[in-house]
């Protein structure tokens, strides 16, 4: 595989971390400019990335070495298909977000803008930088600081709530950092390297039982992040942040780095064949599958709209996962397009969550009757967004989880088909309801009349929810998520 | 080579020895003087020391006969790539804490200002004597100076200093008599008092139970000096009650030295496999080390004042570089010699900015802080930067030698040790995050309907913000170069045998 030396990888995890700066000097009283910079550097993130896309697409590879740390260990970025699948996505969802957030933040008249921009452009740093790291060590650093820096995020209103919901994700996820460093630590002592490898790199370097311990702390690790159930308890509560922080922690950067580090671990540090061998992809596949239906089901009994959402998130990214742990060709396509194609999907609903709640100050779905009348342009995004999260064409889940499905059954295990249709079922059981509600249900007969959130906030839900569209219908559009994924696939299946 | 290049190893301490006598005089003509003459001798020791370090850096160790009299007989100094890279970090630490220690002194010190600057430079001399000699009796003499200046600064701190400085004054003096009675057994049975000559007369002797008690009573004696727990309990007070400049002083360089001197005298006076083998000393002291850890991290919890709370962590800080020196592999080691560097970095750093709190507020109760990220945002800033290298979250420099030790213990294939170096991670987390929650949060009155609290921008005067910055980027700069420092100095330290 060719591989190109270049420093792009480096300046666009930077640029984001350098707007923070300017975003911190220019502070409340420049607050158009400090905006200026916030979007400034979405799209110059944005660019950075997507021109790295042709290399990829040619099979080719960019590194960039920063500096070594210790032997056979540097600070290293190495940019591959399925790492350019997630840099995407999050460059650019944070365009979205940005224009989203400033409406929000300025209809709202939130205290502290400054720092939430700033936490913003460094847990970006952080997404990006997981994205393209090339071996398990720059991961940890950029894990880390995406971690640290959503905690301010988290905890934005200050109130005993927020602080303590933020002490909670803190908890949960520095114990989790601290179980990958044991693994990385273990890992390195165990190879020698960290470096990622398309198939894996732990083969035959120590007896089995090992290698299960160190998958189990892997997992337990980014798990974490990733919000499998029993350690899910921190996302829900995280609910109480402000919605583009939700929508971040959701859709762009937080999670999906968790499921995106699994997905590392899995393919490339232990690799199909070893995980095959060890028999640990069938204990994770039903894991997964317990996450997903007991997610959905908690789904089901949510009064509160985002929190309902959070547990939409939680089984979407078991299904991620489960997709990765069935380790058959089709269904590691699907988990890893679903990475992309969940994110567009979950950030339109909770931008509409938070239109709603800019708009009308409700949090809770009994509240929402008769809503979509008011708010049509949000709720129709919102139609969208669940008619793709249950799977239905024309909208882009429906190609993920084919994928999946296809999957499942080319690994031989009808048994996870049949989960991913009965959280498709379920998924359809606590969305629907809110749709109807919104468009069919009022209060004594009278619908409310036409009254949108500001365009800031709108212009960029509609841009999502019709992204999420075009992504069914052309699922190579614009940035090449289907075949980056097939070319992952080729890479760690070694062409099959 | 010319004159002045072979005589920069002397530079080092007898420029600033001479000018803590020099300040008293000067002082007694113009107090203005001392603040500028303290700073111009230690920037000499600084240059002379960076010179020191360069030529190790390129021809290797240096030795240096004072007064031209050979070893054994006469005093050598002798500088290899370990004792090169102390001597920078003792001689920079020192001369950014006494710039900052300007306007501290002036506002917690008035009127003792030459006393001060008199014997922070008296300190230093014994700091960085100890960590040029090649000398087992030299290297007692500059303990004595470090730590009689030492008690004296402490002293001349809050009301309660004087009894925490007794009680440094009796536990100090017993851990250097342990010393002394150490250095004057060796010294009977080998006839000689220079650590090159020891170490090669030594190995004949490693069976005479005059050297195994000699061995014995030094690790007594340092483990005293350096506060390892059980013996750390003269720490806590009298740092808590010393003047922040000195404290800032202190706190990062004086345990540091003492941990410096035990790897130099069990891996470079003894033979490692003396140190690790004759004696089950590395398993006693890695247990004793993760129990220090442990208890230091349990009651740094139970703190509500910020110093006090850092002094307790110092107490950790010291376990987990003995637990690296104790694991004794390549690794470990490694990140025991590394984190000596970054802890006396993160620790003057966190001292400074304490010291910069004291100086505009006059609190150190943490849940007094609030508002602080608006009065003082760029203190509070290098705050954030150095407790997050204090709980390990990388690029800062508290990561990289957390990962080493973490290699090391599993090297060493003991599990506890690595479950208690992640768990001291996360104890530091819960403790700086108290504090960042204090500064940073505002309770929700302030923002949410009722009014809008104003606080103006009140920052620490410049002479000490600069200071703490320039370490915060250090800090940061540090954990990204890490890779550098062990391939320039630390590789060599290690022993072969490792």
């Amino acid at each position: 595989m060719e591989v190109i030396q270049s420093i792009r990888p480096l300046l666009a995890v930077l640029v984001s971390a350098f707007a923070g700066c300017l975003i911190l000097l220019a502070g409340e009283k420049n607050r158009n400019i400090r905006e200026f910079w916030t979007i400034l550097a979405s799209v110059v993130k944005f660019s950075i990335v997507c021109s790295m896309i042709p290399f990829i697409l040619e099979g080719k590879i960019i590194e960039y070495t920063i500096v070594n740390v210790c032997q056979g260990v540097s600070l290293q970025f190495r940019v591959d298909a399925f790492g350019m699948i997630f840099a995407v996505l999050a460059s650019a969802l944070w365009i979205a977000v940005s224009i989203y957030s400033i409406g929000y933040m300025r209809g709202l008249k939130e205290h502290a803008q400054t720092r939430f921009f700033f936490c913003f452009a460094l847990a970006l740093c952080g997404g990006v930088g997981v994205a393209l790291s090339g071996n398990l060590l720059t991961l940890y650093m950029f894990y880390e600081i995406l971690s640290v820096s959503t905690y301010p995020l988290i905890a934005h209103k200050e109130t005993p709530e927020a602080i303590k919901a933020a002490r909670k994700y803190l908890t949960y996820l520095l114990t989790g950092a601290a179980f990958i460093l044991f693994s990385i630590g273990l890992t390195y002592y165990l190879t020698g390297s960290l470096d990622f490898v398309a198939g894996g790199f732990l083969e035959g370097h120590c007896s089995a039982n090992l290698l299960r311990l160190l998958f189990v702390t892997f997992i337990i690790g980014f798990g974490s992040k990733a919000a499998i159930i029993p350690i899910h308890e921190w996302l829900p509560t995280a609910m109480i942040a402000p919605t583009p922080v939700s929508a971040l922690l959701h859709a762009v950067a937080v999670v999906k780095a968790g499921v995106f580090c699994c997905l590392r671990v899995i393919l490339y540090v232990f690799g199909p064949e070893l995980l095959f061998d060890l028999g640990m992809w069938l204990i994770l596949a039903y894991v997964a599958s317990f996450t997903i239906i007991v997610a959905n089901m908690f789904a089901l009994a949510q009064d509160h709209l985002k929190r309902r959402l959070a547990f939409s998130t939680i089984n979407n990214l078991s299904i991620i996962i489960l997709g990765a742990a069935l380790l058959s060709s089709d269904a590691i396509r699907g988990s890893m397009v679903h990475i992309a194609y969940h994110g567009f999907m979950k950030i339109t609903l909770f931008l509409c969550a938070g239109a709603i709640y800019v708009k009308t100050h409700k949090e809770y779905i009994s509240e929402m009757d008769g809503i979509g009348r008011q708010m049509p342009f949000t709720l129709g995004a919102f139609t969208i967004g669940a008619l793709g999260l249950t799977g239905i064409p024309p909208v882009c889940g429906f190609i993920s989880k084919w994928y999946l499905c296809l999957g499942s059954i080319e690994a031989d295990q009808l048994i996870f088909l049949i989960v991913i249709l009965i959280s498709a079922l379920l998924d359809a059981a606590y969305f629907f309801p809110i749709v109807y509600n919104a468009f069919f249900k009022s209060k004594n007969g009278v619908y409310p009349k036409f009254d949108e959130a500001s365009s800031l906030v709108v212009v960029p839900i509609v841009a999502t929810a019709t992204f999420s569209v075009i992504f069914c219908i052309f699922p190579n559009a614009f940035f090449y998520f289907l075949d980056m994924a097939s070319i992952s696939v080729q890479n760690i299946l070694g062409g099959v | 080579m010319n004159f002045y290049q072979v005589h920069f190893p002397i530079l080092i301490v007898s420029v600033t020895l001479l000018f803590s006598f020099l300040i008293p005089v000067f002082g007694w003509w113009k107090k203005k003087l001392c603040y500028p003459l303290a700073i111009i001798a230690i920037s000499i020791s600084l240059f002379s020391s960076l010179i020191v370090a360069n030529r190790v850096l390129y021809h290797g160790p240096i030795r240096y006969y004072l007064g031209g009299w050979e070893p054994p007989w006469g005093i050598e100094f002798y500088i290899d790539h370990l004792n090169a890279l102390m001597v920078v970090l003792v001689t920079s630490i020192s001369l950014l804490v006494l710039i900052s220690s300007k306007k501290s002194i002036e506002k917690e010190l008035p009127d003792k200002d030459v006393p001060f600057y008199s014997l922070f430079l008296l300190l230093f001399t014994g700091l960085a004597g100890i960590v040029v000699t090649g000398d087992m009796f030299n290297l007692y003499v500059f303990l004595e100076i470090a730590s009689l200046s030492a008690y004296a600064l402490i002293a001349i701190g809050e009301e309660r200093a004087p009894y925490a400085a007794f009680r440094y004054v009796v536990l100090g003096t017993i851990g250097a008599c342990f010393y002394l009675l150490s250095v004057g057994y060796l010294y009977i049975v080998t006839g000689s008092l220079n650590m090159a000559d020891l170490n090669q007369i030594l190995p004949n002797l490693y069976h005479s139970k005059v050297v195994l008690v000699a061995f014995s009573f030094f690790m007594i004696g340092i483990a005293i000096k350096m506060a390892l727990f059980p013996l750390h309990v003269w720490l806590p007070d009298a740092y808590t009650y010393a003047p922040s400049p000195v404290s800032s002083l202190i706190a990062p360089l004086m345990t540091k030295v003492g941990i410096y001197v035990m790897i130099k005298i069990m891996f470079k006076v003894f033979e490692p496999s003396f140190s690790i083998e004759m004696l089950p000393v590395t398993t006693i002291l890695s247990w004793v080390a993760s129990i220090a850890i442990i208890v230091g991290c349990v009651l740094a919890l139970a703190q509500v004042d910020l110093k006090r709370m850092l002094t307790y962590i110092m107490v950790a800080e010291v376990g987990y570089i003995v637990l690296g020196v104790a694991m004794a592999n390549r690794n470990a080691l490694t990140g025991a010699v590394l984190h000596i560097v970054n802890d006396a970095l993160m620790m003057a750093c966190l001292f400074l900015i304490v010291a910069a709190i004291m100086f505009k507020l006059g609190i150190r109760n943490i849940y007094e802080l609030r508002f602080l990220h608006r009065k003082m945002p760029f203190t509070m800033g290098a705050f954030t930067i150095a407790a997050l290298s204090m709980m390990g979250v990388p690029p800062a420099c508290g990561f990289f030698s957390k990962w080493y030790l973490i290699l090391g213990a599993i090297d060493a294939n003991n599990w506890i040790f690595v479950a208690v170096i992640l768990m001291s991670g996360l104890f530091n987390a819960i403790l700086f995050f108290r504090v960042i929650e204090n500064a940073y949060f505002e309770p929700a009155y302030a923002h949410d309907g009722g009014e809008h609290i104003e606080v103006s921008r009140d920052e620490a005067p410049l002479s000490l913000l600069i200071p703490i910055l320039i370490m915060a980027v250090g800090i940061i700069l540090l954990g990204i170069f890490s890779g550098k420092i062990i391939s320039a100095f630390i590789q060599f330290i290690v022993p072969v045998s490792f």
